[in-house]
């Protein structure tokens, strides 16, 4: 090679240069902004709005109630409150009279209250369900199977799904009497 | 800046210090290296060209040039050396002890370390390590690494593969080791090269200049462990993508039986039996530390049973379960099924299984059990009759009881501190009776009972507690940790040396160069001299 | 079980004096004339005493292993024996290679520090909780000591190179520097001397405090000078302590060990005092004229070759084969435990010292600092994340 051919070489060997590391550089933004950015919100594992409920099936406690088994797809076509409480937890003791003075209301219109209890022994509930004289269906999650589906963290935590089977609302902490009649109107189905 | 041409004949590319050839100092770059200043050269990269220094007129340039220092990669080195150490002062959030004052990180830290960890806290230290300005200088060494790399990999390569064995005069005179001697014959010159033979030295010769080179590969070393650190911060990236890492807790009770969380529904264990043992006291091996210490666990596992869910997939429905491996789960010795790990990590001892109660008469101060009955603290009966014709009805249950604001409460889910309020129905149709029974506690209602319950006897279960992992990325950081380990050994303990002979008239100038080690090579030196009048090299770097 | 007890601490001791013996050894070679090939006789007695005492020390750790039935480095006093012993290995090995006998001056005198040292933490055998009985304890903390331990000798070229180089005729921050270095080796013999001697008059008080909510005992071995913050005094007739320690000292006993701390600095700069209340200059003055033989190039050069040989083991002691054991006893390779941390703040420090080294020329003087810095981080590693910061790693 000599001189003159090395002249003639430079400028495209300096547009490679400047495309070459151009590209270096940008796979490496785009790792580092995706490193910074899934740290963020890596925190976030619960399932989101907007998501399909997943199905489940499990056994009825309410004595008060006629169901014997509670699955989510024989409720299609209506809106429903899937609530996640345990009988030990004050805001979801607070929340229950709230729901059962709204369920006779509301299962006229097509919404189901569904209480996904997460209590070790049986025992406790009936008595708190005697107690508190709820009549919604208490489906009872002995090895918490539905918990982790719905990959519940605090207790209550509450769902509204509407009757097409899609999370409108995921509510974490207690309700208020109001704000439940709010997503209830939500999830209703249309007359 | 053009193309440089060396005298003999070889063109380099700009920004070349010694000309890759014959190694004579380009004239008007030894600044670069600081060779105007010194009489020995800096060998560096042969004296390569590694980047322009005029090449500098784009943003993308620029940056590039940056990231091209090592100043700033031991700048970055730094900066991570001195914020890891930060990070030690107090413990991290996921240290904080389970028995302090709050797991709060808000309350903890300024309640244990005043004023200073409230600053602490404040500054986000308690989670230095996934703060996103830690990472970005973990990322911004990355890019360092790959950018320094690159940038003295390809003219590093391209000089030590276009070196000759004829060098300038100018380059052999500064080298470190140096000698020149005024007559050497040609079986002295041929016992020099088979002695470097000797020494496995590869030779190669030009016109009588002789260049004699081994351990040219540990050059490499840097970059191939630099590609090893690339692959282990790529397999940190990917563990960040949910499908790639799945990390998981579960406590599992004995004799209980639980969905896997994260296996969407596919998996249940099964807390066969939970063994916790101690070392015995008694060994004499031990005895002594044990009394002052304490009692030390000596193994404790779960014996385990994986299920598989083959039935249909609804959550909560009865599950048809089929058993996939039955095994122990200890310390050390984790348990694998499907991608799945389970790892023992913890364990719980202060939940109860069961109570056994005895009623007696009140007055009785020998309190001689009239019948005792046992309640199964998971699933408490409505009520209970013992052979002597008593019926105990269950009419409150407090699994973990606690007294809130005067009313009494289950403070958790767990039978940890279980109390009961019980109505007993002696025989003969007498008047019923309550009485409120837990740990410790015995409260009669009226205070005109007749009859007493007590508690006899109790047992406790363990809660065991694993981790659930999935980790794909861990063959990547493997395959990442061994390059590495490979590039340092490669680069640590071998050496690139050459010596370099070079006729003079009569004589020979003989120069040595060597990347570490120059022990080894002046020590190398020596042996290929004997019997011959070649001279000794100098250093000529020898500090006083 | 009793006698290979004995045995074992036997040969410990055995070692210990035979170290001190080859001291004073390879002290004589300074006055001899420097000829390698005719290495002198008292450097190849130094150098005989040293592997009969590294043999020693292995019959030690053999014994110390079959009584226990684990690998003795499972607490500290294991571990900082075991690495007072791969220093030995590490100087005897380099020694091999450069023939230097002034290197053995430094590096025994180091060791036995660190065996004394050892010696004043329990030194019962005591059972394996269940996250150490794993064979990758053996082989994660011998590496780990090994590749600490060549780093450490690199430490002790630069130290001799700094005590050698450094001009003494002026005062100078560098002067001032090689002293501070020189009074933390002396606040170690400090340490073991005042531990020994209340440890022979059997001194004992007994404090209660509250340590996480529950109230504990301890038991002092030296007079409190700090005492357990909000601490009573249940022995009678001793001092009460002048100070409370702060609230914010937390781990295991951290008043005592800090107390102990205080007699230590006390202890090690009374005798520093002495010291230069006899030689009447600094210490380092006073060993420069001693070092006039050993070269520069050739110290500088261990130094480097040190890291060049340590810092690949290191890695894969402290770093690699850490990070297996983890995966495997606590489900996860790394966790920011403080050791870890430490580990990687010691990998990052000689990673840059190599690239200053390599890439920048940093050679002979400050290169010889860096690599006091290095050791300074190990000995902080060994010592302060162990009895200051809590983790994993706190054992003793």
């Amino acid at each position: 090679m000599n001189v003159k051919q090395a002249k003639s070489n430079k400028k495209p060997k300096k547009r490679n240069r400047l495309i070459f590391r151009t590209i270096v550089l940008a796979v490496l933004l785009v790792a580092v902004i995706y490193a910074l950015v899934s740290n963020l919100t890596n925190d976030q594992t619960s399932i989101e709005t907007g998501a399909q409920a997943p199905d489940f099936r499990l056994e009825q406690i309410n004595e008060h109630n006629e169901r014997e088994t509670v699955q989510l797809s024989d409720l299609e076509g209506k809106g429903v409150m899937l609530n996640f409480w345990g009988t030990w937890c004050d805001p979801c003791e607070d929340e229950m009279p709230y729901m059962e003075s709204l369920y006779p209301e509301y299962k006229e219109k097509g919404v189901e209250i569904v209480a996904v209890n997460l209590d070790t022994t049986k025992f406790v509930v009936d008595k708190f369900i005697n107690e508190y004289d709820l009549t919604f269906p208490v489906p009872y999650d002995s090895n918490k199977e539905v918990m982790s589906a719905y990959q519940v963290g605090p207790l209550p935590t509450t769902f509204f799904i509407n009757p097409e089977r899609e999370i409108v609302e995921v509510v974490e902490g207690g309700l208020t009497l109001d704000k439940i009649e709010g997503y209830l109107r939500q999830i209703q189905p249309e007359q | 800046m053009k193309k440089i041409k060396c005298e003999c004949g070889h063109v380099n590319p700009e920004g070349t210090v010694l000309c890759e050839a014959c190694g004579k100092p380009v004239e008007e770059n030894q600044h670069i290296d600081g060779n105007d200043k010194q009489k020995l050269l800096n060998m560096r990269y042969d004296g390569s060209a590694r980047r322009s220094q005029t090449y500098n007129k784009s943003i993308v340039d620029k940056i590039w040039n940056f990231f091209s220092s090592v100043k700033v990669g031991v700048w970055l080195i730094v900066l991570a050396l001195i914020a890891s150490g930060i990070g030690t002062i107090f413990p991290q959030e996921q240290y904080i002890p389970a028995n302090a004052v709050s797991r709060d990180p808000s309350i903890y830290y300024e309640d244990q370390y005043g004023i200073l960890g409230l600053i602490y806290y404040q500054l986000g230290f308690h989670n230095l390590y996934s703060s996103w300005w830690y990472m970005l200088l973990i990322a911004l060494i990355g890019i360092s690494l790959v950018i320094c790399s690159i940038d003295r990999f390809v003219p590093l390569y391209k000089a030590l593969k276009k070196q000759k064995p004829k060098r300038h005069t100018q380059f052999l005179k500064r080298q470190r080791l140096f000698s020149e001697t005024d007559h050497v014959t040609d079986d002295e010159k041929s016992t020099l090269i088979s002695s470097l033979k000797g020494k496995r030295y590869k030779v190669y010769e030009e016109n009588g200049h002789i260049l004699a080179e081994k351990g040219r590969f540990s050059r490499w070393g840097p970059y191939v462990n630099h590609i090893g650190l690339i692959i282990i911060l790529v397999a940190a990236l990917l563990r960040m993508t949910p499908f790639m890492y799945l990390d998981e807790y579960v406590w599992v009770r004995e004799g209980e039986q639980t969905v896997i969380p994260g296996t969407d529904g596919e998996y249940f264990i099964e807390n066969k039996e939970f063994i916790l043992d101690t070392y015995d006291e008694n060994d004499e091996r031990f005895r002594e530390a044990i009394e002052q210490e304490g009692m030390v666990d000596k193994n404790y596992q779960t014996n385990a049973v994986i299920y598989k869910e083959t039935g249909e997939d609804i959550a909560g429905a009865e599950p048809e379960l089929e058993k996939v491996v039955e095994d122990e789960i200890r310390m050390n010795h984790p348990l694998n099924f499907d991608k799945y790990t389970l790892y023992q990590a913890g364990y719980q001892q202060n939940e109860f299984q069961n109570m056994t109660f005895k009623v007696h008469e009140t007055d009785d101060p020998e309190e001689e059990s009239l019948g005792s009955f046992t309640v199964d603290l998971t699933d408490p009966k409505d009520e209970y009759r013992l052979d002597n014709g008593f019926r105990v009805a269950v009419s409150q249950y407090y699994p973990d009881y606690e007294l809130n604001e005067g009313e009494p409460r289950s403070k958790t889910n767990y039978p940890r501190n279980p109390a009961f309020v019980f109505t007993v129905h002696p025989p003969d149709n007498e008047e019923p009776e309550m009485s409120f029974v837990g740990i410790g506690r015995n409260v009669d209602a009226t205070g005109e009972n007749d009859y007493k319950l007590g508690v006899q006897d109790f047992e406790t279960r363990f809660a065991s507690g694993l981790t659930v992992r999935v980790d794909h990325t861990l063959p990547f950081f493997i395959i990442g940790a061994a390059i590495f380990m490979i590039g340092v050994i490669q680069g640590m303990y071998w050496q690139h040396r050459r010596i370099w002979l070079h006729p003079e008239g009569e004589g020979m100038m003989m120069a040595g160069h060597t990347n570490k080690n120059w022990f080894g090579l002046k020590k190398d030196i020596e042996h290929i001299i004997e019997n011959t009048n070649v001279k000794m090299v100098d250093d000529q770097q020898e500090i006083e | 079980m009793d006698s290979l007890l004995d045995v074992s601490s036997t040969m410990l001791y055995t070692a210990f004096v035979l170290y001190l013996i080859a001291t004073f050894f390879f002290g004589a070679t300074i006055k001899q004339k420097n000829n390698r090939s005719k290495q002198g006789i008292s450097g190849k007695i130094a150098i005989t005493l040293t592997i009969i005492g590294f043999l020693a020390q292995i019959v030690y750790f053999i014994t110390r292993w079959m009584a226990s039935g684990h690998a003795p480095v499972s607490n500290l006093f294991e571990f900082v024996t075991f690495f007072g012993m791969s220093l030995v290995f590490a100087f005897i090995i380099i020694y091999f290679i450069y023939k230097l006998n002034i290197l053995g001056l430094f590096a025994l005198p180091i060791a036995m520090i660190l065996i004394a040292y050892a010696s004043m933490f329990p030194t019962e055998i005591a059972p394996l909780v269940p996250s150490l009985q794993s064979h990758w304890l053996y082989i994660h903390v011998t590496t780990v000591a090994l590749g600490q331990a060549i780093l450490a000798i690199s430490f002790v070229a630069a130290l001799i190179y700094l005590i050698r180089q450094i001009d003494q005729t002026v005062r100078s921050k560098r002067t001032t520097w090689l002293e501070i270095i020189l009074i933390a080796l002396f606040l170690f013999i400090g340490f073991s001397f005042i531990s020994t001697a209340f440890n022979l008059s059997g001194y004992s008080a007994e404090f209660e405090y509250s340590f996480n909510g529950e109230t504990v005992t301890t038991d002092y071995h030296l007079p409190p000078i700090a005492g357990p913050n909000e601490g009573e005094l249940l022995t009678g007739d001793r001092m009460e302590p002048l100070f409370d320690a702060p609230g914010w000292m937390h781990g295991v006993d951290a008043a005592r060990k800090f107390n102990t701390l205080i007699w230590s600095v006390l202890t090690g700069l009374m005798l520093y005092g002495l010291t230069r209340l006899i030689l009447r200059k600094r210490v380092g003055a006073a060993i420069k004229p001693f070092l006039k033989k050993a070269k520069p190039d050739m110290l500088d050069e261990i130094s480097y070759r040190a890291v060049a040989i340590g810092f690949p083991v290191f890695t894969l002691g402290g770093l690699i084969f850490a990070s297996i054991w983890a995966q495997i006893a606590w489900d996860r390779f790394w966790g920011w435990d403080p050791k870890e941390v430490w580990a990687l703040v010691t990998w990052f420090f000689y990673a840059a010292f190599l690239h200053l080294r390599l890439s920048r020329g940093w050679h002979g003087e400050r290169s010889a600092w860096l690599a006091v810095g290095g050791f300074a981080i190990i000995m902080f590693n060994l010592i302060a994340v162990n009895l200051l910061l809590a983790g994993l790693h706190s054992y003793a």
